[in-house]
């Protein structure tokens, strides 16, 4: 087991491995984000109340998750990167970093335009959109911290704490705003046992999470594998990598 | 270990003493902005007294960060923090003096010239007393939480554009449950409860905040 992990983080392994395998994430998300899309917008009937409107949740719910979840496993890759001091878990803090920030505007920008005809305003103070827009400072956050370090390392790091200090402080911003305030309505889908949503509602919305699941993991790997590579540029086995393109025509 | 701590933190205030602008400055950049404030509303609008806790909330963190980026750069210059590194002790009661020196320097102040601000801006006197308890356990959380941030970018040419970045996100619940102690004060109720929000969020922030922080440190030598 130990080993094994120990391959996965030495770069050039991940590198080859990822190459194999992110055109298949690829196809994958294209695969799911398509049939969600469809059965979302045109195949799902409209809510008995919202009407067409609640089409939104398609884009809405699978990128405030992912906002959350990216976070989470941005701050549990700078974990890994701090106590074991892994070089790939640091290119994955600062690759997951634009990416989850991206998801973070998608569900806030998504969320005003459902807002305007459900609540006639575009925006309300409460709870749920607060901490998602405070989510988002600490995104914004991280990418200029990163940016302000000229030795990739240092930065890296540095984000790394930023991003654990801000999981610690998501919750609490969470629940102090939800003290605060809150207008949202609640969750439809996480009801264990019986969803309040219908089936021809949901397997869209299912597929569409993990369509856009399969999306970020595919950025990602990308921009890990970019980050390797520059960090990596003067090492042999990147020559190497470069020489075997140019032989196959790639370059 | 406490040895150490005493005499790091009889150091920063014998410095403050020297150089007296350093911590001067603040409340008179606090007093300002509150007196802005009001000149932007109507003349004796009875509606600020409503957002005079916002406004004396605010006007504190933005007063606090103005010294900031300063406070481990000197140290850090020429190089005296790095020997705090090698010391016996390791750096964290140097840490936690620098800490709770800024505090000293800056949120004890700011907390106690809020007093008269607040009146100023028309808030009840029975509500003082509340406002000062929350900005007295909510402003050591802004001196943790940025001597974090400031320890994070302390190599950094531009650091004093990026720390009110990195240090307002990170204090929302402080000013959600001080300001709303004051609130609930002003209505009438019993602010107990986000009193004791804001002395929990303190505890559990002296406890993590200055570990973070010695650990940034040790990251901008490598």
């Amino acid at each position: 087991m130990w080993t094994w992990f120990h391959r996965l983080a030495s770069p050039p392994t991940f590198y080859r491995l990822a190459d194999r395998y992110s055109p298949w994430l690829a196809v994958l998300s294209l695969l799911l984000i398509g049939y969600g899309l469809v059965g979302g917008l045109w195949l799902a009937p409209p809510d008995y109340q919202q009407g067409d409107a609640f089409r939104i949740i398609y884009v809405h719910v699978p990128a405030a998750w992912l906002s959350l979840s990216g976070y989470v496993a941005m701050a549990a890759a700078a974990a890994v990167a701090i106590i074991w001091r892994i070089k790939l878990a640091e290119c994955v803090v600062v690759a997951i970093a634009p990416v989850g920030a991206s998801f973070t505007a998608l569900a806030l920008i998504t969320g005003m335009l459902w807002g305007k005809p459900m609540w006639g305003k575009y925006w309300v103070w409460d709870a749920r959109l607060t901490s998602e827009l405070v989510l988002l400072f600490l995104y914004l956050g991280v990418l200029g911290l990163n940016r302000a370090f000229e030795d990739p390392r240092a930065g890296a790091r540095a984000c790394g704490l930023l991003a654990l200090v801000g999981v610690v402080n998501v919750p609490i911003v969470h629940y102090s705003v939800e003290w605060w305030n809150s207008l949202h309505q609640g969750s439809t889908v996480s009801r264990i046992g019986k969803p309040a949503i219908a089936a021809s509602m949901l397997w869209p919305l299912l597929s569409m999470t993990f369509g856009c699941m399969a999306f970020f993991g595919w950025a990602v790997l990308r921009r890990v594998q970019n980050d390797v590579l520059l960090r990596e540029r003067r090492s042999t086995w990147v020559a190497a990598l470069l020489g075997e393109r140019k032989a196959a025509g790639h370059v | 270990m406490f040895a150490v701590f005493a005499a790091a933190l009889r150091r920063e205030l014998r410095l403050a003493a020297r150089h007296k602008g350093d911590w001067l400055l603040p409340p008179l950049f606090y007093l300002i902005v509150v007196t802005l404030f009001a000149l932007g509303g109507k003349p004796n609008d009875p509606q600020l007294s409503a957002f005079a806790p916002a406004v004396l909330w605010v006007g504190v963190l933005l007063s606090a960060l103005l010294n900031l980026d300063r406070l481990f750069r000197a140290d850090f210059d020429d190089g005296t923090l790095e020997q705090c590194f090698l010391g016996a002790q390791g750096a964290m009661p140097v840490v936690y003096a620098k800490l709770i020196g800024h505090w000293l320097l800056g949120g004890l102040p700011l907390s106690l010239i809020a007093a008269p601000l607040a009146l100023q801006l028309d808030v009840p006197a029975t509500v003082l007393p509340t406002l000062l308890a929350g900005l007295l356990l909510g402003t050591p959380m802004l001196s943790l939480i940025g001597g974090f941030a400031a320890a994070l970018t302390v190599g950094l040419p531009r650091a004093a554009v990026l720390l009110p970045v990195l240090v307002l996100p990170l204090i929302g619940p402080v000013v959600i449950f001080g300001a709303g102690a004051a609130r609930a004060a002003a209505a009438g109720l019993s602010a107990a409860g986000p009193l004791y929000l804001l002395a929990s969020l303190l505890v559990a922030g002296l406890c993590l905040l200055p570990l973070a922080a010695t650990v940034a440190l040790r990251n901008s030598f490598d």
